[in-house]
C-alpha cells in the first residue's frame, strides 16, 4: 500500500544575500514516519525547518508541506502542523492547565474539545494532582512532554520537533521518544531536529546535513552498513570531516 | 554609549539649562503713537530678550494672537501717553503675559520692568521730579501662577511613555526571549492580533492612570481644565498610540528584556525630559536643538494639552499638533512593521 507522502522537497534553496544557507535539499516524508534531521550547528537545519513551517520564504526550489505549496499559502500550513521549540514553548507564568487550553484555543478548538482534550491529556501525562502548578515549577522531563502534548494537541499532520530533548537526562529522553512513537502510530509524522547523534537510532530514516546540503538520508541501519561502523556518530564524523562551515 | 551619552548631557545641560529666556515674540498696541511711546518699543526690540512680532492695531486682537501664535507678551500703551508723562510725571502700561508657563511669565514680565525702569532712570536724570511709568500685569490663562499645570502634563507624558514604550516593548521582547513567540509565530494567530493582544492591556492601563492623574491634579492641586475634557481624552489617547507604536518600534530592534528597557530610558525618555519643553523650555535652546526637539512626540503632546487645559483652546487651534501625532504614529508602525518582515525572512 502507498502511504501519503506529507513532506515533498525538490532543491529546496535558501539564500542570504552571499551566503547559501540551505543548498537544493531534495526529499520526502511518508505519513507517520519519524523523520531525523541530523547536523553541526550552522548546518542549515533550523533554516530548512523553518522553511517548511512557512515561517520563511524559500530563495528557490519546491516545498509542499501536508499538500500545500510553502509559497502559495504559508498560512495554511500553521493549522496543519504542530510545532515545539528548544526552549519547550510553555508559559511559564500560566499553569499546566491553562497552557493546554490556551494552545488548543489557537488551534481554533472549540470548547468542548478543548475540555476533552485537556482531561484526556492530563490523563495520560498523569498530570491530575498538577495542572493547577505553575509549569515553572514543573520539574524538565514533564515540561518537555507537556510541551510535545500541547504541539499536538490539534492532532495534526506532522509535528516539527526543534531539538526536542535538550538538558535532559537519558531516562527521560527515553520516555520522550516513547511519546513521540505514540504519536506516529496514531498517523502523525514527525520531523525531528537534533544533535544528539544516538538519537538517530530511533528514527525511521535520518538525513545528515552539512554545509547546507543533504550528504547522507536513509535508515540508520543501512547508514551504518553503508559506512561500515557500528554507529550513526561514527557516519557523522566522517561525513562532517568534508565540512567547511565552522560550527560551535 | 559610556563615552556618548556624558558628552551629549554636558552640551544639552550646558545649553538647555539656561533661566534666561531670550527671543520671545511679542505684540504691542500702541494707541498713543508718540515720542516716548516709540522710545520704549525701540529699546524692547533692540534687546534680545523680545522680537516684536507685529503692532497690532487694537487690543481686541491681543487675545487672538495669543491663541494662535507664539505670542508670550503683549503691551499695551495708553492714548496720551506722552502727555500724561510730561504733565502728570505719571503714565501707566499694560503688560499682559502669557502665564501658563508661570516661571516664563514671572521672566517676561520683570524683563519688562527692567527695560522701563531704565527708561524712566535716563530721564530721571535730568529733572527733579521722578517720572513713574507703572505697569498694570495681568497674567494669561494661570493668574494664580500655579505651577500645576506646567509639570501636570510632563507628567502624564512620562507616565505614558514609561508604561506604554518600555512596558509594552519589554513583554514582546520576552516572549523573544522565551521562546514562545516562535511557536506563536508558527501557529495560526495572526502576528497583527499578537501585537494587538500585547497592546490593549497598556492601552487600558494608561487610560485609567490617565483619569487617576487627573481627578488627583483637579482636587488636590487645583488644576484648571478650561477646555474640553472629551478632547483632553482623545488626544491622550492619540498620544498613548502613539506611544504603543514606539513601543513596538524598540521590540523590534532589541533582542532582550535588557536592550528594550535601555533602549526605551535612555532612547525616548532621556530625550523627552529635556527636549518636550517639560523642564526646560525649547525657547531657550540653540537652534538645532529646538529643531531636533520636532521629533520629539511628547513636545506636539505637551503643547496641545497645555492649550485645552489652561486656554480652552478647541480643535481648531490645535489640529496642527493633532495631525503631527497622527503622522508619528503611522510612520512607527510602518517601520516596525517593516522591521518585522525583515526579520522573518
Amino acid at each position: 500500500m502507498e502511504t501519503e507522502t506529507v513532506i515533498k522537497t525538490k532543491d529546496l534553496t535558501k539564500r542570504f544575500e552571499n551566503f547559501v544557507a540551505v543548498d537544493k535539499i531534495s526529499f520526502e516524508v511518508k505519513k507517520g514516519e519519524i523523520f531525523g534531521f541530523l547536523g553541526a550547528n550552522g548546518a542549515g537545519k533550523t533554516t530548512a525547518m523553518r522553511m517548511l513551517c512557512g515561517l520563511s520564504r524559500p530563495t528557490s526550489g519546491e516545498a509542499i508541506v501536508a499538500g500545500i505549496d510553502v509559497y502559495h499559502q504559508p498560512e495554511k500550513i500553521k493549522r496543519n502542523i504542530g510545532y515545539m521549540s528548544q526552549k519547550f514553548s510553555l508559559y511559564e507564568d500560566l499553569t499546566v492547565l491553562e497552557n493546554i487550553k490556551f494552545y488548543a484555543g489557537i488551534y481554533g478548538l472549540t470548547d468542548k474539545q478543548i475540555k476533552d482534550k485537556s482531561d484526556e491529556l492530563v490523563q495520560k501525562l498523569g498530570l491530575q494532582n498538577q495542572i493547577k502548578i505553575l509549569v515553572k515549577s514543573l520539574p524538565l522531563g514533564w515540561r518537555q512532554k507537556l510541551a510535545f502534548s500541547v504541539a499536538i494537541v490539534h492532532q495534526p499532520k506532522i509535528v516539527f520537533l526543534d531539538e526536542p530533548t535538550g538538558g535532559v537526562d537519558p531516562a527521560t529522553r527515553k520516555q520522550f521518544w516513547d511519546m513521540i512513537y505514540d504519536a506516529a502510530e496514531q498517523g502523525i509524522t514527525i520531523f525531528v531536529t537534533t544533535h544528539y547523534l544516538d538519537e538517530a537510532e530511533y528514527c525511521d530514516r535520518v538525513c545528515i546535513m552539512v554545509d547546507g546540503r543533504i550528504e547522507a538520508l536513509d535508515t540508520p541501519y543501512q547508514l551504518k552498513k553503508s559506512f561500515n561502523v557500528d554507529n550513526i556518530t561514527e557516519v557523522f564524523y566522517q561525513l562532517a570531516r568534508k565540512a567547511k562551515r565552522a560550527g560551535d | 554609549m559610556l563615552f556618548g551619552v556624558p558628552v551629549v548631557q554636558i552640551v544639552l545641560f550646558g545649553f538647555a539649562l539656561t533661566n534666561e529666556i531670550k527671543n520671545s515674540n511679542i505684540v504691542i498696541v500702541d494707541n498713543a503713537k508718540d515720542m516716548a511711546s516709540q522710545q520704549i518699543i525701540n529699546k524692547l526690540a533692540s534687546t534680545d530678550y523680545f522680537i516684536i512680532h507685529k503692532e497690532l492695531l487694537s487690543s481686541n486682537q491681543i487675545d487672538a494672537s495669543f491663541k494662535s501664535g507664539d505670542i508670550k507678551l503683549a503691551i499695551v500703551f495708553p492714548l496720551n501717553f506722552n502727555e500724561d508723562l510730561t504733565h502728570t510725571n505719571h503714565a501707566q502700561i499694560q503688560v499682559i503675559a502669557d502665564a501658563s508657563d508661570p516661571n516664563t511669565g514671572t521672566t517676561l514680565t520683570n524683563y519688562v520692568t527692567g527695560i522701563v525702569a531704565d527708561y524712566n532712570a535716563q530721564f530721571n536724570k535730568d529733572i527733579e521730579i521722578p517720572y513713574q511709568i507703572n505697569q498694570e500685569v495681568r497674567m494669561l490663562y494661570n493668574p494664580d501662577l500655579k505651577g500645576a499645570p506646567n509639570f501636570v502634563p510632563g507628567v502624564i507624558a512620562m507616565v505614558m511613555l514609561l508604561v506604554c514604550v518600555m512596558m509594552t516593548s519589554i513583554s514582546i521582547v520576552r516572549e523573544k526571549e522565551l521562546g514562545t513567540m516562535e511557536v506563536l509565530l508558527v501557529s495560526p494567530f495572526k502576528p497583527i492580533l499578537v501585537i494587538f493582544a500585547k497592546a490593549i492591556p497598556y492601552l487600558a492601563l494608561s487610560i485609567i492612570n490617565l483619569t487617576i492623574i487627573l481627578i488627583l491634579s483637579v482636587f488636590a492641586l487645583d488644576l484648571p481644565i478650561k477646555g474640553s475634557i472629551v478632547l483632553l481624552y482623545a488626544v491622550s489617547i492619540l498620544f498613548i498610540i502613539t506611544c504603543l507604536s514606539l513601543g513596538l518600534l524598540v521590540s523590534t530592534g532589541a533582542s532582550t528584556q535588557q536592550g528594550a528597557m535601555t533602549l526605551s530610558l535612555v532612547g525616548m525618555m532621556l530625550p523627552t525630559l529635556m527636549l518636550s519643553g517639560y523642564m526646560f523650555p525649547i525657547e531657550n535652546m540653540p537652534m538645532p536643538l529646538q529643531i531636533l526637539s520636532n521629533i520629539v512626540p511628547a513636545k506636539w503632546f505637551y503643547i496641545t494639552i497645555k492649550d485645552i487645559m489652561l486656554k480652552g483652546l478647541g480643535v481648531r487651534f490645535i489640529w496642527k499638533e493633532i495631525l503631527i501625532l497622527f503622522g508619528m504614529t503611522v510612520f512607527f508602525l510602518f517601520l516596525s512593521l517593516k522591521n518585522f518582515k525583515k526579520r522573518l525572512e
